[in-house]
C-alpha cells in the first residue's frame, strides 16, 4: 500500500494557501452535478455537510440519533482552543501549533497541526456569527480560559456546555441548508458498507434503524464522520452509539486503519460503581483551573477529607510538575493518579480514586463565582454520585475518554481509498498520541467547516467519474453480503446477552490495552479476544426480528466489530514498541518513570491494511519528518 | 446515601411498530442498586427479558448524562419522572423505594407519533428549527469575534435559552400539547444577541407558522413545561417569544 501523506513543500506558514491555490476548482454551476454523502452530524460532518450544500453540492446526510442534533459532540464540556490571544498573553498560531504537536508527544504530522492552528481563530469568528454564546467578561468581549498543556488562556467556552452549543450552531447551519434543500437528511441510519466501483468509493449501505429495511444510496464520494472507537472498552464517556463500524468497513474496503492503540485515558471522571453502570462521566479538564488534585501522603489513611490536615496531604502534581501544576496533559495526570492509587494511597471505597478540591477557589472567589463557572458539572456530579461537591471535595478517576487513532487520511483529508474521505473524531490526523484539552472541538470544526469543503473539490474536479446508481452489482453483493451477517447474528440464539459479552471485551481491553501496556500483557489480551469473538458467534442472544426497530441487533452488530478491532488495537500496541502519550509501554520509560519515546524506530505513523479475512493485516509505516520543531523529551516539570 | 438494593414492579408501555395501539405489560426489576440511573434499571431488565427470549423494552437515550437530549419518557405520570431540572438518564434509583410500583410511558402528543414501545418520533421540532431556527452565515465571511460586544447579562440571558436540549417533555407535560417553550428558548437565544437580530422578525414568523402546522397546541399558561423541563428553561422564554411574534406581525416588511 502506498502511503502519500501529499504534504505539500514549502515553508510550514504558507502551506495551506499555497495549496488551497493550486487545487483545482469546481465551478459554482457544476458544484450541483455532484453528490456527496456525509455520515455523521456532529461538529465534523454537520459543519462538512452545511459548507459543501452552501457551496452548491448536494449532500446526503446521515446519523444514528433521530435528529442532528444528538451527536456525542453535544457532550463536549471545558471548550475549544484558538489563537487570538485576547488575553494578551503573548500567544500566536505558531504557539497553538507548537502546544499541540509537542502535547501529542511529536507524533502527528507538522503540516496538519499547522494547518489546524491556523484555523482556529476563523473557527471561533465563524461560531460567534452563527450564534454560540460564548461567555463574556463584563465588558462584553469574550471570556477565555486555561487548558491542560498550555500555559496561555486560549480556551473559549460556553458554560460548561461548549460541545452543545458548537454542536447547534452545526445544527442550525445544517437545518438551514435541509429547509432549503441542499442536504438531503437521514436520521436513524447505520452504515454498514461502503461501496466501491471501479477502486472509488461511491456510496453507502445503511440500516434504516426504524424499519430495519437495508437501504443503498450512491454518490460520487464519501465522506465518514462517525466519531471515535472509545465504547471498545465498553465503559467510556463516549455515547452509547458510539462505534467503529463505519470505519471498519471502510478498513475492509481499502481504507487503512491508523494508530489504533493511541487512546486517551481521561484523569478526570467520576468513578466506577457497580457492574451494572452503562458509561462513564467526564468532569471537564476545565475544573483543574480551580480544583486542586491531591492524595494522602500516607497510604491507606482512610480519614474523610477534611479531617487530613494541609501537610498530610499530597498535591502530587504541583509537587512533581511545577510549572504546569494542575494542568499538565492528561496522559501525564491519568498516570499520576494511577501511580498514587497503585501505591496505596487512593480514597474513597475502593482505593481507585483521588480528590479534585475546590475548597480554596470556593475560599478565594466565593462559592457564586465557581457556580456560575462549573454550576453544571457540579450539579451532574451530585447527582451522579449524590454528594455535593460545594462541600466535600470530587474523588475522581481516570477512565477513556478519547481516541486519538482513526482512519488513515493524507493531507486533503483523503483515505487510502479513493473518493472515500474522513474527518474529525473518525480520522488520527492532528493529535499524534496525546491530545490536548479543547483541540477536537477544533479539529472536527477546521476539518469540516474550512478543509474539506476545499479539498474535496480538487478531488472531483481531476477525476472522470462514471455515473453510477444504485442498481450496480457492487450494491448488490454489499447488500448481500451483509444481509448474510445479520442473518447469521439473529440466528444463533444463545445463551450471553450484548451487553455481556460486551462488558467483558472492555475488561480485557482495559486490562491488557489500558493505562500501561507491555508485552506479555498485550499478547494475553490479543488471545482473550479472540477467544471471546469466537464464543460471541456461537453464544449470542439477539432476541427480535432483523426487519423490525431493534436496539439489541444494533449492539450486536457493532460489537461483532469490536472484537475485531480491539485485536487489532492491541496488535498496533504490541508493535509499538516505545511509550509516547497515552501509549504507556512499561518496557519503555524514563527513570521518573514518565513515557520514554524511541524516535530512531517509532518517529511513524503505522497504518495497518486490512489482508483479509482470517489474515494478520499488514502495517505500513508512514515516516513523520519534522522541519520546524525539534524532538525533545516533553517536560511539563 | 448509602446504596442499597431494591425491588420495583414495573408497568411499561408496549406497543410494536407500525401498530397504533399498545397495552401495559408488568415485569420485575430485581435487586436494583440505588446508585443506578433509571436507564441502567432499564438496561438491567432489558437484560432479563432477553436471556428469558422476550424482546426488551425499547427506549431512546445516547449520552446518558443529560445533555443530547434523546431520552425521555413519561414516569410516574411525570416526563423525565418526579425530580426536578433532570433527564430520565440522570434520575437515580435513590429517588424510588423498595416494593414500590412504577408506571413507564412514552412521551405523548398528536406531533409525536410513537415509534415503538417508549421510542416516539420528535421530528417536528427539526422541522421547525429547519423552518427559520439558525443565522444564516457563510464559513469563512465572519468578522472578529470580539467586533460585537455582547454584555455579560445579554449572554447568560440568551445561554439560559440555548441549552434546552430538544427533548419534548415541555410538549408531553402540556396539556394542550404546545411547543412553545421549546420555540420560545430558541427565539429568545437568537433574538437576544446582536447578531440574531436581522432575521429575528422572519424567523418568529416562520418557526411559529411550522409550529402550528406541526400539530402542536396552543399555550394556555399551565406551566407544566416549565415544571417538567430538564433544563429549567423558563416561560419568560415565551413571553419573548410572543413579544417577537408580535412586532414582527406589526412590521409587514417580514412577512
Ligand atoms: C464527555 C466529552 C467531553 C468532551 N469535551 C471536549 C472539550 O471540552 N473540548 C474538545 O475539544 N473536545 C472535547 N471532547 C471531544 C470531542 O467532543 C469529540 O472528539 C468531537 O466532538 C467529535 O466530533 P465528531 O463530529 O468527529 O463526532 P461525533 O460528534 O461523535 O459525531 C458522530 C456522528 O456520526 C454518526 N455516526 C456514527 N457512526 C455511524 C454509522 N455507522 N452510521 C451512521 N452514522 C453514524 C453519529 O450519529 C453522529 O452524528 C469531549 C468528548 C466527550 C465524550
Ligand atoms: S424547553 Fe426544556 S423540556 Fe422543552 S425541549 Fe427544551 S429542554 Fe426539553
Ligand atoms: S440520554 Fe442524553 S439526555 Fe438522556
Amino acid at each position: 500500500m502506498q502511503l502519500n501523506s501529499n504534504v505539500p513543500s514549502g515553508p510550514l506558514e504558507g502551506k495551506w494557501d499555497r495549496y488551497k491555490f493550486d487545487l483545482k476548482k469546481v465551478n459554482p454551476a457544476n458544484k450541483r452535478k455532484f453528490e456527496v454523502i456525509v455520515v455523521g452530524t456532529g461538529l465534523a460532518g454537520g459543519s462538512a455537510a452545511a459548507t459543501m450544500a452552501d457551496l452548491g453540492y448536494h449532500v446526503k446526510n446521515f446519523c444514528i440519533q433521530d435528529t442532528p442534533r444528538r451527536a456525542h459532540s453535544i457532550a463536549a464540556q471545558g471548550g475549544i482552543n484558538a489563537a487570538k490571544n485576547y488575553p494578551g498573553d503573548g500567544d500566536s498560531v505558531y504557539n497553538l501549533f507548537y502546544d499541540t504537536i509537542k502535547g501529542g508527544d511529536y507524533r502527528a504530522r507538522e503540516a496538519n497541526v499547522y494547518r489546524l492552528a491556523q484555523n482556529a481563530n476563523a473557527i471561533i469568528d465563524h461560531c460567534v456569527a452563527t450564534g454560540v454564546p460564548f461567555a463574556r467578561e463584563y465588558g462584553g468581549l469574550h471570556a477565555n480560559r486555561s487548558f491542560g498543556g498550555a500555559q496561555v488562556s486560549r480556551t473559549f467556552y460556553a458554560r460548561g456546555q461548549t460541545g452543545q452549543q458548537l454542536l447547534l450552531g452545526v445544527y442550525g447551519q445544517l437545518s438551514r441548508q435541509i429547509g432549503l434543500g441542499g442536504v438531503e437528511m437521514y436520521a436513524r441510519r447505520d452504515i454498514l458498507d461502503i461501496v466501491i466501483v471501479d477502486g472509488c468509493a461511491r456510496g453507502v449501505i445503511c440500516r434504516n434503524l426504524v424499519t430495519g429495511e437495508i437501504e443503498r444510496h450512491s454518490a460520487h464520494a464519501v465522506v465518514l464522520a462517525t466519531g471515535g472507537y472509545d465504547n471498545v472498552y465498553f465503559l467510556s464517556t463516549s455515547g452509547m452509539h458510539s462505534n467503529v463500524s463505519a470505519c471498519w468497513a471502510a478498513y475492509k474496503k481499502g481504507a487503512a486503519f491508523a494508530n489504533p492503540c493511541y487512546t486517551q485515558i481521561h484523569p478526570t471522571c467520576i468513578t466506577v460503581h457497580g457492574d451494572y453502570q452503562s458509561k462513564l462521566t467526564l468532569m471537564s479538564e476545565s475544573l483543574r483551573n480551580d480544583g486542586r488534585i491531591w492524595v494522602p501522603k500516607k497510604a491507606g489513611d482512610n480519614r474523610s477529607p477534611e479531617q487530613i490536615p494541609e501537610n498530610e496531604r499530597d498535591y502530587y502534581l504541583e509537587r512533581k510538575y511545577p510549572s504546569f501544576g494542575n494542568l499538565v496533559p492528561r496522559d501525564v495526570a491519568s498516570r499520576n493518579a494511577k501511580m498514587a492509587c497503585d501505591e496505596g494511597r487512593g480514597v474513597g471505597n475502593t482505593g481507585l480514586a483521588v480528590y479534585l478540591d475546590f475548597t480554596e477557589a470556593i475560599q478565594r472567589d466565593g462559592e457564586d463565582v465557581i457556580r456560575a463557572k462549573y454550576g453544571n458539572l457540579f450539579q451532574m456530579y451530585d447527582k451522579i454520585q449524590d454528594e455535593d461537591p460545594y462541600k466535600v471535595p470530587m474523588k475522581i478517576y481516570p477512565a477513556i475518554h478519547y481516541v486519538m487513532g482513526g482512519t488513515w487520511v493524507d493531507y486533503n483529508l483523503m483515505t487510502t481509498r479513493n473518493g472515500l474521505f474522513c474527518l474529525g473524531g473518525a480520522n488520527f490526523s492532528d493529535h499524534g498520541a496525546n491530545r490536548l484539552g479543547a483541540s477536537a472541538l477544533m479539529q472536527g470544526l477546521s476539518d469540516g467547516y474550512f478543509v474539506l469543503p476545499y479539498t474535496i473539490g480538487g478531488y472531483l474536479a481531476t477525476q472522470s467519474l462514471t455515473d453510477v446508481d444504485t442498481s450496480h452489482q457492487a450494491f448488490k453483493d454489499s447488500e448481500t453480503q451483509l444481509n448474510e451477517k445479520l442473518n447469521k447474528l439473529m440466528n444463533i440464539n444463545g445463551k450471553r446477552t450484548v451487553d455481556d459479552i460486551h462488558k467483558e471485551l472492555g475488561h480485557y481491553m482495559w486490562e491488557y490495552c489500558g493505562m500501561a501496556r507491555n508485552d506479555a500483557g498485550l499478547k494475553e489480551g490479543i488471545q482473550k479476544i479472540s477467544a471471546l469473538r469466537e464464543e460471541f458467534w456461537q453464544n449470542v442472544n439477539v432476541t427480535g426480528s432483523s426487519k423490525d426497530f431493534n436496539q439489541t441487533l444494533e449492539k450486536g452488530y457493532r460489537l461483532a466489530d469490536y472484537l475485531e478491532f480491539g485485536e487489532l488495537l492491541a496488535r498496533d500496541a504490541l508493535t509499538r514498541e516505545e511509550s509516547c502519550g497515552g501509549h504507556f509501554r512499561e518496557e519503555s520509560q524514563t527513570e521518573e518513570n514518565e513515557a520514554k519515546r524511541d524516535d530512531e524506530n517509532f518517529c511513524h505513523v503505522a497504518a495497518w491494511e486490512y489482508a483479509g479475512e482470517g489474515k494478520t493485516p499488514i502495517l505500513n509505516k508512514e515516516p513523520l519528518v519534522f522541519e520546524s520543531v525539534k524532538l525533545t523529551q516533553r517536560s511539563y516539570k | 446515601m448509602e446504596e442499597k438494593f431494591i425491588n420495583l414492579t414495573l408497568k411499561v408501555w408496549r406497543q410494536k411498530l407500525g401498530e397504533k395501539k399498545g397495552k401495559i405489560e408488568t415485569y420485575q426489576a430485581k435487586n436494583i442498586s440505588t446508585d443506578a440511573s433509571f436507564l441502567e434499571m432499564l438496561d438491567i431488565v432489558n437484560d432479563d427479558l432477553t436471556i428469558k427470549g422476550i424482546e426488551p423494552i425499547a427506549f431512546d437515550h445516547d449520552c446518558r448524562e443529560g445533555i443530547c437530549g434523546m431520552c425521555g419518557q413519561v414516569v410516574n405520570g411525570y416526563a423525565h419522572g418526579e425530580e426536578k431540572g433532570t433527564t430520565l438518564c440522570q434520575l437515580h434509583m435513590r429517588r424510588f423505594k423498595d416494593g414500590d410500583t412504577v408506571f413507564v410511558e412514552p412521551f405523548r402528543a398528536k406531533a409525536f407519533k410513537v415509534v415503538k414501545d417508549l421510542v416516539v418520533d420528535r421530528s417536528a421540532f427539526d422541522k421547525i428549527i429547519q423552518a427559520g431556527g439558525y443565522i444564516t452565515a457563510k464559513a469563512g465571511g465572519a468578522p472578529d469575534a470580539n467586533n460585537l460586544p455582547v454584555t455579560y447579562e445579554t449572554c447568560e440571558l440568551a445561554m439560559n435559552g440555548a441549552e434546552c436540549i430538544g427533548c419534548g417533555a415541555c410538549v408531553a407535560a402540556c396539556p394542550n400539547a404546545s411547543a412553545m417553550l421549546f420555540v420560545g428558548a430558541k427565539i429568545s437565544h437568537l433574538a437576544l444577541l446582536p447578531q440574531g437580530r436581522p432575521e429575528a422578525a422572519k424567523r418568529a414568523l416562520a418557526m411559529v407558522r411550522t409550529m402550528d402546522s406541526c400539530g402542536f397546541g396552543n399555550c394556555s399558561n399551565e406551566r407544566e413545561c416549565e415544571a417538567s423541563c430538564p433544563k429549567n428553561i423558563e416561560i419568560t422564554n415565551i413571553a419573548r417569544l410572543n413579544r417577537e411574534f408580535l412586532s414582527a406581525g406589526v412590521c409587514s416588511t417580514a412577512m
